[in-house]
């Protein structure tokens, strides 16, 4: 087992698993989301619950945790080792005449989320952190009510934010178009089921990050009324 | 047709190399882009220059032996061919025409438009093969029950000539479609199960010593393949490393 992570297809398929989780993870995290927009109420209940829950914030948000510098350190790591294999470059190389943007640009568009997961994790994760494991308050209460949903609301009136936001859900997007099959490809999917993939790729790809897209304008635009 | 080539030539090995710019005219659109060099080597010959180094054999797209990356692709702009299959009318009158080697780490230059892929026959000695007697006692080519899907996958696997296009067009220098083709071609026949276990981990051990890149899934490979050489190739090999694994 050990000599199958060493190689290079484990290492594929390692990177695969670890999408697979953070696929999963980003869709519940937009279910989550998206209540924003209808009930402030049901967002603030199922908010306080995500963040006080022992089994979600033991547990769960190790594994997130980790899997999320996984998947970024690993493509790292395979992105050095794979420019390492061609030591000289073309002098005239046609890569849109074989394959996608998305395809041959995963680093960049892997970096763009980087930087917004690091954004992201300034404006609600450490936050989060500061108030329940430095101050230790896990009431989750504010002014006398829930405070999760006020939080995002203020988070969305900047309009650099929401443009960072939006902009980062595209970069998402691009990498999603491409890394949904590739993760079931490096995964040994078949042939027979190719397509009916790459269909649920391209929908969860446009759809989820279009939704998190219009949360966002949602609140911005929300806000100013 | 008048065209301009600009050629890598490089000495030995050990040379830096450098474009260098030629200019071949009354070229035929019917010549065989092979052709197209022999025509530019007889002038450089008859001019007292060192010809362009250049893999060839068959000439009709068997052998696997022409290599070449030309205007950004390997083996030139059209699809399913070698490079000796390569017409000259894909090309215009007055184009410039960029001519390099395959690119890749584990295939190093030897001297001008040839590289040494001699890692490819490596892999392939690693387990691209049936250990079976032949002495005397060999079986009835149908006397074991084949089907005719099973068949045609592992015959379409089996057309891969090792040209290592898969390897020049990855953007990573991948050889996994050629080793996801030689995988394939015995992994769904029968006669190649006794050793599948050995053969897929041992001739992946080998294409990661030999210095190939990731595969991040361009389909690249699959699309410059002269052989149309499938991705599923190398979902397969990745099936039988997991299969071979745990």
């Amino acid at each position: 087992m050990s000599r199958f992570f060493k190689s290079s297809i484990g290492r594929k398929v390692a990177m695969a698993l670890s999408a697979f989780f953070l696929m999963f993870f980003l869709l519940q995290h937009f279910a989550i989301n998206i209540l924003s927009v209808f009930s402030a109420d049901t967002f603030n209940e199922v908010s306080h619950f995500m963040g006080t829950n022992p089994l979600i914030q033991f547990v769960l948000q190790p594994v997130l945790i980790f899997g999320v510098v996984f998947h970024f350190v690993m493509g790292f790591i395979l992105e050095l080792k794979n420019r390492s294999a061609r030591n000289i470059a073309y002098v005239k190389n046609n890569g849109s005449a074989n394959s996608s943007w998305m395809s041959r640009n995963m680093i960049w568009s892997g970096v763009a989320i980087l930087a917004f997961i690091i954004l992201h994790f300034i404006d609600f994760w450490f936050p989060e952190i500061n108030t329940k494991f430095i101050e230790g308050d896990w009431s989750g209460m504010h002014g006398g009510e829930l405070r999760y949903f006020h939080e995002l609301q203020e988070k969305f009136v900047s309009p650099i934010r929401v443009g960072a936001y939006v902009l980062a859900f595209v970069f998402l997007a691009l990498h999603l178009l491409h890394g949904f099959t590739s993760a079931f490809q490096s995964m040994g999917a078949t042939a027979g089921r190719k397509k009916t993939l790459q269909n649920i790729g391209k929908a969860y790809s446009i759809l989820i990050p279009l939704g998190f897209i219009i949360i966002a304008l949602y609140h911005h635009f929300n806000h100013i009324h | 047709m008048d065209l301009t080539l600009k050629i890598w030539r490089q000495k030995n090995a050990s040379d830096k190399g450098k474009m260098v710019d030629y200019k071949v005219t009354n070229i035929s659109e019917h010549m065989s882009f092979l052709e197209m060099m022999d025509v530019l080597n007889e002038q450089l010959v008859n001019s007292g220059d060192e010809p362009v180094a250049f893999d060839h054999d068959c000439r009709e797209g068997i052998c696997g032996m022409c290599s070449m990356y030309i205007n950004g692709e390997a083996h030139g702009p059209d699809r399913g061919v070698t490079t000796c299959q390569l017409h000259m009318r894909m090309f215009k009158d007055g184009d410039t025409i960029t001519i390099e080697p395959f690119r890749a780490a584990a295939f190093p230059v030897i001297k001008d438009l040839v590289v040494d892929r001699s890692a490819f026959d490596r892999i392939q000695q690693a387990g691209g093969y049936i250990s079976v007697n032949t002495s005397g006692n060999t079986q009835d080519a149908n006397s074991i029950p084949i089907s005719k899907h099973a068949a045609d996958e592992a015959m379409d696997a089996a057309t891969c000539i090792g040209c290592g296009a898969c390897v020049a067009s990855c953007k990573n220098s991948s050889a996994m479609l050629f080793v996801g083709a030689k995988v394939s071609q015995y992994a769904l026949l029968p006669q190649g199960q006794v050793e599948a276990t050995d053969r897929v981990q041992n001739m992946v051990a080998q294409m990661d010593l030999e210095g190939f890149g990731n595969c991040t899934n361009t389909g690249a490979c699959e699309i410059e393949c002269p052989k149309g050489i499938s991705l599923e190739n190398i979902a397969r090999m990745n099936r039988e490393l997991m299969k071979a694994s745990f």
